[in-house]
């Protein structure tokens, strides 16, 4: 169990003299919940997403992110100093670690890199990351001092040692299986990650990765643009496996109520100049697939 | 992965390239370049008169020679002083042309490649491996069926004793003459040790022939010749490493490779090449193409001070093809210099160059291509594409590929792209748990990749390893 804390999060552009963005976000996402964050263009989402995950473009000016953990995977006790952790201190990859997931808009395409084994890669480095944040420190000394001594096993000719915990057998049925899930043709396995991939293949492949990496949280930017009424379903499927099966937190940034039909959000947030103007529960979805932003903005600043 | 387990992998690398032996050699010139070097060398591998007569005639012509100026942004070679440079040793071996088993060999030359992995390329039923230590031969083994197939494989000195007719008639004669260039008239007067390959017609050698250099003096030139004689419909793929350890002085590396293509014939070479970062690396390679023969480079150029090295094709016969796909990588302090030529001389002629280059912390790489389309090679075509990376502004990549068409009925095409390691690409991977060393790693592990898939796995995994370490500082 898992919960995203995001309290009075303010954030700008990193360059000099950056734009600022976010002016006091609150939000909470537990494991097990989906949440829909809907907005117009312009007023913060994605940059709230990628702050989350870490992106190195944005400065944190004030407020927190904070990670509480109950349980592991497992449902194992985490220790209680180790419950709650501080996203902002953390690497993109630290965060991965501890069950964070970004679903981009935008995936990057690598050449070269084949998804199976990007995937295989990514897999077992967030499983020994996770063990080295859990490790306390002096563990973490006596397994240096281990590794030290036991020198140098491979050969260059001998081809690639199989790193890692999961080994690629064993990593290949795995992919097998959440790529039939999601209806995914077999062949993605050996192309190269996101190269040449459709928009709607893209978005497929993001879902893929979060069912493989088992996020505690996923936060999904607008992961239903550009999808086809096939893909939407396919892709929706996944993502309510995500939580029913993993138990995964969902943040889902979207702009139309359309995919909200497949994957029914238990809340609805609307965002607007950077701050959480509104929220409620699915109804306010459907408020504003007919009414629009204007009456959100109008109500925001008579508040204020 | 991490970092402790990273810090012992590169550890790992690093000993394993790093580390050097204590000279201990039978005998070797001493420092500089006369006539009487040229006749002791000659001398001591019992060479034919034939032979001392060339090599006398390729140092004339290198003293004459001018050293390569005003090309554009070419490498500085101005502390290139032959002078300095002990052009000839030859290790502490009974056998002259190898030993016959790797017992036989002094235990520090089977230390030294034992850490480069050589014996273990033979465990893995790898077929041949000839190991070159300074400036000899070592260690070569074949299997038998070759040799029953009439398939040569032997070190250059021998073949020269062995096989005197044919070396007479190819070596530095058509293909590679000492004229062409400075570095190729020095090869020419001092080359020592290096491949012969020769097979037969209608041949095929299913697995690839090896060769492993390794240059462990301080202050030495290294001048190996590859001759690969491929007859009629034949068919082989050699492959070559090479290393050298980081000393003080520099070091000189000045190769000579020529292939001969027969009608219908198809011959791979392919190379990693790892040179410590004060080696000047300036080779010459090319290949002759007869009808229907198809030539393909695959290259890896790894460290060096500087590299100049643009393997060339002569696509001779009609239907002939030439393939280059080459890698460079040039860190603080280098400039590496390659690239490709191809000569179209007959119709229906085709080739096709890929050229990658990666370049980190002030490294400075260079494409030098030259296509040649000549009048009447009807039906030709020529691809080229180069595609740079770059870690850094400090770094740099130009791309200089120059295209003579003198016939119309041709197609040309030719495509360049320069890129910085995109910070998106970056944290994309960051965000699906890979560190920041890691992610980096793999978009340039992506980036070779072509050159990867071509070569035998304990070669891709060795260039692999090579640019992990490369990269090893830039990082993080």
């Amino acid at each position: 169990m898992a919960t995203l804390e995001i309290d009075n999060l303010h954030a700008e552009v990193a360059e000099d003299g950056g734009e600022t963005i976010l002016r006091g976000v609150d939000l909470e996402v537990r494991s097990d919940e989906i949440h829909a964050l809907m907005g117009p263009n312009g007023s913060g989402k994605s940059t709230l997403a990628k702050i989350i995950a870490g992106h190195p473009a944005y400065e944190v000016t004030g407020g927190d992110v904070w990670l509480h953990l109950d349980g592991d995977e497992f449902d194992e006790e985490i220790p209680e100093d180790m419950q709650t952790w501080d996203l902002l201190d953390l690497e993109p990859n630290e965060r991965a670690a501890l069950g964070i997931f970004l679903g981009f808009q935008y995936p990057a395409e690598i050449e070269g890199v084949t998804m199976v084994n990007f995937l295989r890669t990514a897999l077992n480095a967030k499983l020994e990351e996770r063990e080295e944040l859990f490790e306390d420190e002096d563990e973490a000394e006596a397994e240096d001092d281990e590794e030290e001594d036991a020198g140098y096993e491979t050969s260059p000719m001998e081809g690639p040692a199989d790193e890692g915990e999961i080994g690629v057998a064993e990593f290949q049925q795995i992919l097998q299986e959440k790529m039939e899930q999601l209806d995914m043709d077999e062949k993605f396995a050996n192309r190269y990650l996101n190269a040449g991939f459709s928009g709607g293949e893209k978005k497929q492949n993001e879902v893929l990765q979060a069912a493989i990496l088992e996020p505690s949280i996923a936060v999904l930017d607008e992961i239903d643009s550009g999808l086809d009424i096939d893909r939407l379903q396919d892709v929706s499927n996944g993502i309510n496996a995500l939580r029913d099966e993993q138990g995964a937190g969902i943040l889902q940034i979207t702009h139309y109520q359309r995919i909200l039909d497949y994957v029914e959000p238990d809340h609805v947030h609307v965002m607007l100049d950077g701050q959480i103007a509104q929220s409620g529960g699915p109804e306010l979805a459907e408020k504003l697939e007919d009414e629009g932003y204007d009456w959100v903005r109008e109500e925001a600043y008579e508040a204020a | 992965m991490s970092s402790d387990q990273d810090h012992l992998k590169e550890t790992d690398t690093e000993a394993r390239f790093e580390f050097k032996k204590e000279e201990k050699s039978a005998f070797e010139t001493g420092k500089g370049l006369t006539e009487e070097t040229i006749r002791v060398i000659s001398e001591d591998k019992d060479e034919p008169e034939w032979m001392l007569e060339r090599r006398l005639r390729a140092l004339k012509q290198f003293q004459q020679m001018p050293m390569p100026d005003g090309w554009p942004g070419a490498p500085d070679l101005s502390e290139v002083d032959i002078d300095q440079i002990v052009p000839y040793i030859r290790p502490d071996i009974e056998t002259r042309g190898g030993a016959d088993s790797w017992e036989d060999l002094p235990e520090e030359i089977q230390d030294t490649f034992d850490k480069l992995g050589i014996p273990e390329a033979e465990k893995n039923a790898l077929s041949g491996v000839g190991a070159q230590y300074e400036s000899e031969i070592v260690y070569q083994n074949m299997q038998e069926q070759w040799e029953e197939k009439g398939v040569i494989f032997c070190d250059m000195d021998k073949a020269v004793q062995e096989h005197e007719e044919i070396v007479k008639e190819h070596f530095m004669t058509k293909c590679v003459p000492p004229s062409d260039n400075k570095f190729a008239a020095l090869h020419g007067a001092v080359w020592s040790g290096g491949s012969f390959v020769y097979v037969p017609e209608d041949t095929t050698v299913e697995m690839p022939v090896q060769a492993y250099f390794r240059m462990n003096s301080e202050g030495m030139g290294q001048f190996e010749h590859t001759l690969i004689i491929a007859e009629e419909n034949s068919e082989v793929h050699y492959i070559e490493g090479c290393s050298a350890p980081k000393y003080s002085a520099f070091n000189l590396h000045s190769g000579g490779v020529e292939v001969f293509v027969g009608e219908g014939a198809h011959v791979q070479y392919s190379t990693v090449q790892n040179w410590s970062k004060n080696t000047y690396n300036l080779n010459t390679k090319r290949a002759i193409a007869e009808a229907d023969g198809t030539m393909e480079w695959v290259s890896g150029s790894m460290g060096s001070k500087a590299t100049m090295l643009y393997p060339a094709t002569i696509l001779k016969g009609p239907g002939a093809t030439d393939n280059h796909i080459t890698i460079a990588f040039a860190g603080e302090g280098q400039n590496i210099d390659t690239g490709a030529k191809v000569y179209h001389n007959a119709p229906d002629t085709k080739s096709t160059i890929e050229s990658k280059s990666i370049s980190k912390d002030g490294g400075r790489t260079n494409y030098r291509g030259l296509v040649h389309i000549a009048d009447g090679a009807e039906n030709s075509s020529t691809s080229v594409e180069c595609d740079a990376l770059m870690f850094d502004n400090d770094s740099t990549s130009d791309t200089m590929p120059y295209m003579e068409i003198q016939e119309q009925k041709v197609d040309v095409a030719h495509e360049a792209t320069v890129g910085k390691i995109g910070d998106e690409d970056v944290f994309y991977l960051q965000s699906r748990g890979l560190d920041d060393d890691d992610a980096k790693q793999m978009i340039v592990a992506g980036f070779i990749e072509p050159i990867t898939e071509e070569l035998p796995i304990e070669y891709a995994v060795e260039l692999n390893r090579l640019i992990e370490l490369e990269m090893e500082g830039s990082l993080g």
